[in-house]
């Protein structure tokens, strides 16, 4: 003290020389920040960028022109009592006729007027090989779709095989490991492409099918609608819940040692490893209560039971965050709890509540280790269209196709992930929009 | 629950006692209020209260009346308990689960703690404006319409745009906000928010109104209105105002009490507390010797 009052210009001083260190220190915090900010966000780009530069190979797909020729001896179809073949041109063959046929014939048959040279068993064999196994029931929809077609010969697109697809798109040398595409197949492809047979159009059926063996058939329609009707059970069952729940611990139970005891509980089962919630609804949900497997009901139970207490933790902090002046003025004007509850502190705890909603279905969106338990990582081909239909999800998809050994499936799973963080995206934008919402009232 | 804040956590820790040894007082008796508690025409008559915060002691036997359509003003300093004592008269200390309450509060000769009043019922009928103003985040409207909503009074619109022009003209507050009714009642200045929960507090036509501190939080200008406010309403309304300012309550009141340490000290008509206090510990604090 006194020598800081002998000597002002010494205060000065010293306080200058601190104050330069002191201003040094929060420029090295700043910088600090902003690395850290950036990593981050590098991080981000890179994530993205490289599964997105993995993913755009799965939106396209390699098509190619054939000249079928739907001749009814090689439909084994015969139409009319005379067994010769030219005098049934005239005839319309029936429905279950054509639903019978033998189309694989069709195309074989075909691909060797296609490829006159082609000679041997193997080495026809390696000819159908190129094209997807889906060719010909393509051969037969069309057919069906216009049976006018019926002992003519027209062009027609089919899929190439998976193999076929990855070797076009990343022009892979000849015989590379895992490519099954060898010297004779290569050639005959590049006779293809030289007689503009092959284009490559939007993938448009991985959008709308479900999973499937086959690469080139398999779509995310399934794991889609899979993931919403789970998250739709999700939401139904933890939002309505958790703020219930929250509501009542803060406002209305009396605090003494059983809600203390609740409120420990909650912030435990928040920390719950989510494998164990899917042995819980292993056990419980499916063998005791009898609810189907794979269904997204059950999924949505057992991802809520996870969910709940994030939403009830957050919902409880918003509840909290509202001024208690709020709550007196109310109550001052004579109205009751349930008033007071509803008409005012709901309303303005609303946009935490729905941060909390949104993290914690963020959370389940993303979840796979629960699911794996109640068996949602079937091989289900079927797209799902309610909430007791068998069903997989985004993730476990991802999971799925990330295990497959074709390499056509690498796209996939890149694409897959692609499509979840989009469906994250989407989400977090409207609960945004919601919460701004709320916010303006 | 606990939500809402014990009000003035001091008033139960008693902090004025340090003040009190340093004036040489401790030693006046405090046990006996002097002047007159009675009133000719009571609108609410209390006896014998005591109000604790778990083990302390807040309020000591304090009995007084309010008397109908007169303002009647609680003084005392800091930590004296008058605000606890203001709460109880509607029962807003029922949401404090350590707060007991003993003794007899009647409104109107019926009693206010009877297990057979709905508190909601005491509210509608002893309003309450609160030190802070406190408007909904709503519109100046939605707030005004508030309380005539939830207790029914009204049957359709016009009714209620009416209780809510009256209750706002009632405030001194309609001229200034009539045109902008749907615009959030928190976008107004501190008075203008303070007349606006006056005017949400008139709009359920209560019998009572109590007032803590009203005027606490807000510049000269805005204090001066809502002074000739109260006035203008005790024709219609009876009043009990908490507050710290010895010369508003000498301009608004008619009737003073003066708290002290959770003890009613002096209570008597303000010109006569004012002028000529009986008790020592009164003229101390009016004559602002401590406080």
């Amino acid at each position: 003290m006194t020598s800081i009052n002998k000597n002002t210009t010494s205060t000065t001083e010293r306080v200058s020389l601190g104050l330069k260190r002191r201003h040094s220190k929060e420029k090295r915090f700043k910088r600090i920040g902003l690395f850290a900010v950036l990593f981050g966000f590098l991080l981000v780009v890179i994530l993205i960028g490289d599964i997105t530069s993995k993913a755009l190979p799965a939106f396209h797909q390699h098509w190619v022109k054939l000249d079928v020729n739907y001749q009814a001896s090689w439909l084994d179809i015969n139409t009319g009592v005379d067994t010769d073949i030219e005098d049934n041109s005239g005839q319309a063959p029936t429905t279950e006729q054509l639903n019978k046929a033998n189309y694989r014939n069709v195309l074989k048959k075909s691909l060797y007027q296609m490829f006159p040279d082609v000679s041997g068993r193997k080495s026809k064999r390696r000819l159908t090989k190129l094209f997807s196994s889906n060719a010909e029931f393509s051969l037969k929809d069309n057919l069906i779709a216009s049976p006018s077609l019926f002992n003519t010969k027209t062009h027609l697109w089919v899929r190439l095989d998976d193999d076929v697809d990855s070797y076009l798109k990343a022009a892979f040398p000849v015989g590379e490991a895992g490519l099954r595409i060898n010297q004779q197949q290569a050639q005959w492809l590049a006779t293809l492409i030289s007689s503009e047979r092959i284009e490559s159009r939007f993938n448009f059926s991985f959008f709308t099918s479900g999973d499937s063996r086959e690469p080139e058939l398999a779509g995310i329609k399934g794991a889609l609608m899979g993931t919403l009707l789970t998250m739709f059970v999700t939401l139904l069952l933890s939002f309505p819940l958790g703020v219930a729940g929250a509501l009542y611990l803060e406002e209305f139970a009396p605090k003494n040692r059983f809600t203390d005891l609740i409120e420990i509980n909650i912030n435990n089962l928040a920390a719950v490893p989510s494998i164990v919630f899917g042995l819980l609804g292993l056990a419980v949900i499916i063998n005791l209560f009898g609810l189907p497997r794979s269904a997204p009901l059950v999924g949505g139970i057992v991802l809520t039971l996870m969910t709940l207490p994030t939403i009830i933790i957050a919902s409880r902090a918003a509840i909290k965050a509202v001024p208690p002046s709020i709550r007196e003025a109310a109550l001052g004007l004579g109205a009751s709890k349930m008033q007071v509850t509803f008409s005012h502190v709901l309303p303005q705890a609303m946009p935490g509540i729905i941060t909390g909603a949104i993290i914690g279905v963020a959370q389940a969106l993303g979840e796979t280790a629960p699911l794996l338990m109640i068996g949602m990582v079937a091989f289900i081909v079927d797209v799902p269209s309610s909430i007791v239909d068998s069903a997989t999800v985004l993730p476990v998809q991802i999971f799925l196709w990330a295990d497959s050994p074709e390499r056509a499936f690498l796209a996939k799973t890149s694409a897959a992930i692609l499509v979840l963080l989009t469906l994250l995206l989407i989400i977090n934008l409207s609960a945004t929009m919601l919460r701004s919402r709320f916010e303006k009232k | 629950m606990n939500a809402i804040t014990l009000p003035k956590q001091q008033d139960v820790n008693g902090t004025t006692e340090t003040d009190l040894s340093q004036t040489n007082l401790s030693e006046i008796e405090l046990t006996q209020t002097v002047g007159n508690i009675y009133a000719d025409d009571a609108k609410m008559s209390i006896r014998n209260a005591n109000i604790y915060y778990g083990d302390k002691q807040a309020i000591d036997n304090i009995s007084l009346d309010l008397a109908k359509n007169q303002v009647t003003a609680l003084i005392g300093p800091s930590g004296c308990g008058k605000s606890t004592f203001l709460r109880s008269l509607n029962r807003m200390n029922d949401t404090i689960d350590i707060c007991n309450i003993t003794g007899q509060f009647t409104l109107d000769d019926e009693d206010i703690y009877a297990k057979s009043l709905d508190p909601v019922l005491l509210r509608a009928r002893v309003g309450m404006v609160f030190q802070k103003p406190n408007p909904f985040p709503k519109s100046i409207y939605e707030n005004v319409a508030y309380g005539a909503r939830i207790h029914g009074l009204t049957n359709n619109k016009a009714e209620l745009d009416e209780i809510v022009e009256t209750s706002l003209q009632k405030a001194g507050l309609f001229n200034e906000v009539k045109d902008r009714l749907n615009d959030p009642g928190t976008g107004l200045s501190g008075g203008q928010q303070q007349r606006l929960c006056i005017a949400r507090t008139i709009a359920v036509s209560p019998e009572v109104i109590l007032m803590d501190e009203p005027a606490s939080a807000l510049d000269p200008i805005a204090t001066a209105i809502i002074e000739e406010l109260i006035d203008e309403l005790k024709e219609k309304y009876t009043i009990a105002i908490v507050t710290h300012s010895m010369q508003q309550a000498a301009r608004v009141s008619q009737h003073t009490a003066y708290f002290h340490m959770g003890k009613l000290v002096e209570m008597g008509k303000t010109e006569d507390i004012f002028t000529r206090p009986s008790h020592k510990l009164t003229e101390n604090y009016i004559t602002g010797r401590f406080g």
